[in-house]
């Protein structure tokens, strides 16, 4: 006979200022096989827990409802709460009365007889739960990092200095991303490469740590402590072993008008190239979408002066099968470029550039050698207009968040062109100067006082060519809305930070979410910012929202103990909901029939085939298995099972129908 | 589908001329066109200023006899009217209460199922299709399309071409021949209701304009809208006092331009009525 403890939370307010939980706890008290039933402010705090641990011992529960917020949140809480008073964790059922109910409806008796419904729901539920046992699963102790820049960086280099192997991959030909673009960082001006180059090369010689660059992930399978990846590695049309990196092919390569990626299209590179001089592995790639070869069958300039004859033209792409326990994402993010504002010409006047463009100007290493010269003619410009939140903040462009980086950069933008163009006049319009971080408020100070920086607050309306000046104009908030007025030379727009190209695409190969921006989205805005909701599977740095250097390596660290945390068990628990293929004795062996229509179906490749054999060998039956390990308990195979021989364990046809039977039922 | 249109006071007063080319275009192309019947007021700038109730009541008002006389859809080619009728839809189609009392102030029951469009979507409708074979005198000029504010603005609302960089005039003058140019001034504002009170702004305003669609070629500014018209074409003496300059440019309303591409008489089309004058070689 089923003894049932119904425990309903308040959640502060948040439940209680809508639901009336005193009648819910009434109401429910009343059922069938409920021998307790009691609400609380705050069930899952400490005294919370102890209320329903000593109920269990008291009324000698069989099953326990916790009404409260929504499983994700703190299913595995009160899991725990009823096995350390003794009872199967799995015994223990919630009813989301937060999300499904009281966030979502205004305060009137209907939305208390919907939390009276849903609590009813899930005590017919409980009352056929059974005694469940965890899952131990073993674990591959190798982590791969999906990204080679200064998050992933440094995500594996952390994991590998702990002891575990790392497999990082990296999609262009050289690791560094966004970093190594930029001249100097904020707050303290040193010079991005020095301080960036050092750990691509520590990454690279690293005993424990594997580099694929110009690769990609292919597929991910599996779970926590068991992916099984495919990684892509794209035809460099070169053999790297014997290649020596001299760049003899990038000089002599004929086609030389392919548009820069690392000089954000500020120059132009060859068809067979190295990203920048200090690329990481240093040998060269060939881009065979604008190789005269691939295009016209004929050139091989690059073959013939290799001086190891290293160049391997039918060279073909190389898929990789690796077992690994847990990923990190760190793919970064782009920006939007200046052909993304009709307001500012749509990309179509030459000296309207990006930050990005920017920072490859003000780079020593860049086209101009550091010198800050406009695009369109050369010429220094005296008159220099940054445009901060281009498209952030902006609900009408679509980008609501603040990009968080610009305001920093922008300033540092406006300091190094006054450091070079002393003569020269630097505005800022912004809306807000947000310079929340350490030294940061000081560094934009430091620019207005000491640079003589003017920041004028307001937006841009426009930006139109007039007699080879850019006319901007915007107003000046602070002056009561003044039209503002600027002729420019030139103007840098900080437009807004967005997700790298592809990050839709590789959060569905991993089954990891993502918010409307197709940033990562973390488990837990809080108190999980570096998990995902997949197990296993790990976030650092702007691949999740924009963030600078310092966020990102903090985040990579963070990822890193994460990764060595679950490399430090011998074997992980799994939740044991999922599916099975029932069994009975001889000579039926199962209901099943072996049709093995499940196994298509499968989104996990979780099912698998079991032979009954009779003593000579002979095949008796075939019939349907599921591996544990793999199943995800997403109850595909038990909606098309013909014979009705798959369950799910936790999620029982029988259970999901005496909820369904709840609702239908008076009371 | 039966059409009907909503003149406003302008059509009947300063843009005459817009009135009779958007006509004599009807005429032309064998478009019936039925005047709302008891028409009012849409309340312009001045009634959202006071009372919002007032704001939504004249327009519904107008809406609901579109309905009653069984109107599928109504054009109104001022862009002032167009933006007030749109907003009142979009207000009382997302609010049934606030639709409820509306319909009570107008004693007069409001569904909302007149469509409302512009005389560009009209153009684009029924017109541009049609021009195959009807182009005597291709229009072969740059030009200056002038969208101001009320045709594309605000977009959540009225959601019709881009509104930083629109388009739809632009294309339905290069169907009749025309060049038109890129200029930044397309949305800019040119003084609008302020040509009364603040005549000295909007010669500023529209001024700029002016000279910025002349100084890149432009030989004609077209128009949808009676009010950008009136400020760029009747106050051109304001303006040209203002700058110290003879801007000659003329200011034409797009059904205008087509009404003399197809070869309609410069009376028919009102072209005699412009302060500015407009000569078509």
């Amino acid at each position: 006979m089923a003894r049932i403890g119904v425990f309903i939370c308040h959640c502060g307010e948040n439940i209680s200022a809508t639901v009336d939980c005193a009648k819910v706890a009434e109401t429910i008290g009343k059922l069938r096989h409920v021998v307790l039933s009691t609400e609380y402010k705050y069930m899952c705090s400490d005294p919370g827990q102890t209320l329903i641990k000593d109920a269990i011992k008291e009324y000698n529960l069989t099953g326990v409802v916790v009404s409260a917020c929504s499983p994700r949140m703190h299913e595995p809480t009160f899991r725990r709460a009823c096995a350390e008073a003794g009872l199967n964790p799995y015994m223990c059922e919630m009813a989301n009365l937060r999300e499904h109910c009281s966030w979502v409806h205004e305060k009137n008796d209907i939305t208390t007889e919907k939390a009276i419904d849903i609590v009813r729901t899930q005590v017919e539920k409980v009352k056929l739960n059974y005694a469940l046992q965890p899952i131990k699963v073993p674990v591959t102790r190798r982590a791969l990092v999906i990204g080679g820049g200064i998050a992933g960086i440094q995500a594996a280099l952390d994991i590998a200095n702990t002891g575990h192997r790392v497999v990082m991959v990296e999609r262009s030909p050289s690791i560094g991303g966004h970093m190594s673009q930029l001249s100097e960082t904020f707050p303290t001006l040193d010079c991005s490469q020095c301080i960036l180059t050092p750990r691509m090369v520590e990454v690279a010689q690293h005993p424990n740590i594997t580099l694929y660059t110009y690769a990609e992930v292919e597929s991910v399978e599996g779970f926590i402590g068991n992916f099984k990846v495919k990684i892509r590695k794209k035809a460099k049309s070169l053999d790297e072993k014997i290649c020596t990196g001299c760049g003899l092919c990038t000089t002599k390569c004929p086609q030389k008008k392919i548009p820069n990626e690392f000089e954000q299209g500020m120059g132009n590179r060859p068809a067979i190239y190295i990203p920048f001089p200090q690329a990481v592995p240093n040998k060269p790639v060939i881009d065979r979408e604008n190789c005269t070869y691939y295009i016209k069958g004929k050139c091989k300039v690059c073959e013939i002066v290799c001086p190891t004859k290293a160049i391997r033209f039918d060279q073909p792409d190389e898929i990789l099968d690796l077992d690994i326990g847990a990923i990190v994402i760190a793919t970064g993010f782009d920006v939007k470029h200046a052909d993304f504002f009709p307001e500012y010409g749509y990309g179509k006047y030459k000296d309207v550039i990006d930050g990005l463009q920017f920072e490859r100007l003000a780079s020593a290493s860049g086209p101009t050698s550091g010198a800050i010269l406009r695009p369109s003619d050369g010429q220094v410009p005296k008159n220099i207009v940054f445009v901060a939140c281009a498209g952030s903040r902006d609900p009408a462009k679509g980008i609501e968040y603040c990009s968080k980086i610009c305001c920093m950069y922008t300033a540092k933008h406006a300091m190094l062109y006054k450091h070079k163009v002393h003569e020269g006049k630097a505005y800022i319009f912004y809306m807000d100067i947000r310079a929340a971080g350490k030294n940061y408020e000081e560094f934009v100070r430091r620019a207005i006082e000491e640079d003589h920086v003017e920041y004028v607050r307001g937006r841009i309306s426009t930006i139109y060519e007039k007699n080879g000046k850019l006319i901007v104009k915007g107003a000046d908030t602070l002056l009561g809305g003044q039209p503002v007025e600027v002729e420019a030379d030139m103007v840098v727009l900080a437009t807004a930070g967005v997700a790298n190209s592809g990050a839709e695409e590789l959060a569905q190969k991993l089954h990891v979410s993502y918010d409307s921006h197709k940033f990562f989205a973390e488990a837990h805005p809080k108190l999980k910012p570096v998990e995902t909701n997949t197990a296993g599977i790990f976030l650092a740095g702007a691949c999740q929202n924009p963030k600078d250097i310092p966020d990102s390596v903090s985040q990579a660290s963070g990822a890193a103990v994460k990764v060595a945390g679950l490399f430090s068990q011998d074997e992980l628990t799994r939740e044991p909901l999922v599916a099975q293929v029932n069994r009975m004795a001889p000579p039926l062996y199962s209901t099943c029939v072996g049709c093995f229509l499940c196994q298509p179906v499968c989104p996990y490749q979780a099912i698998e085939r079991e032979e009954f054999k009779a003593r000579d060998g002979k095949l008796i039956k075939a019939v349907a298995k599921i591996n544990e390990g793999l199943c995800q308990g997403c109850g595909t195979c038990v909606a098309l099972c013909r014979s009705k021989s798959i369950d799910l364990h936790g999620y029982s046809n029988q259970q999901v129908y005496a909820e369904v039977m709840a609702l239908l039922n008076e009371y | 589908m039966k059409t009907g249109i909503y003149p406003g006071c302008s059509l009947n007063g300063s843009a005459r001329d817009y009135n009779e080319s958007v006509f004599a275009l009807a005429e032309a192309f064998g478009l019936e066109l039925e005047q709302v019947s008891d028409w009012n007021c849409c309340g312009a700038t001045a009634a959202h200023n006071l009372n919002k109730d007032l704001s939504l009541a004249l327009p519904a008002r107008i809406l609901a006899l579109a309905e009653k006389n069984g109107m599928d859809e109504i054009i109104v080619p001022c862009a002032a009217c167009y933006n007030r009728l749109t907003l009142t839809q979009t207000e009382l189609r997302k609010d049934p209460e606030l639709r409820n009392h509306v319909s009570g102030i107008i004693e007069m029951d409001y569904k909302g199922t007149s469509g409302i469009i512009n005389v560009i979507e009209w153009i684009d409708k029924y017109i541009t299709p049609n021009l195959e074979g009807r182009i005597v005198i291709p229009y072969a000029h740059k030009v200056a399309c002038y969208y101001g504010c009320l045709l594309v603005r605000p977009h959540k609302v009225l959601n019709y071409d881009r509104p930083e960089d629109p388009q739809s005039m632009d294309l339905v003058m290069s169907k009749i021949g025309a060049e038109p140019i890129y200029y930044p001034f397309k949305t800019e504002c040119c003084g609008a209701g302020l040509s009364i009170s603040r005549t000295d702004i909007v010669s500023k305003l529209s001024g700029k304009i002016i000279e910025d669609a002349e100084s890149r070629g432009a030989e004609a500014i077209i128009v949808a809208c009676p009010m950008c018209h009136s400020n760029l074409d009747m106050r051109r003496n304001d303006i040209n006092k203002y700058w110290g300059k003879e801007f000659k440019i003329p200011v034409i309303f797009i059904t205008q331009a087509i009404g003399h591409a197809i070869g309609l008489t410069d009376k028919k089309i009102g072209l005699k009525r412009h302060f500015v004058d407009v000569k078509i070689s």
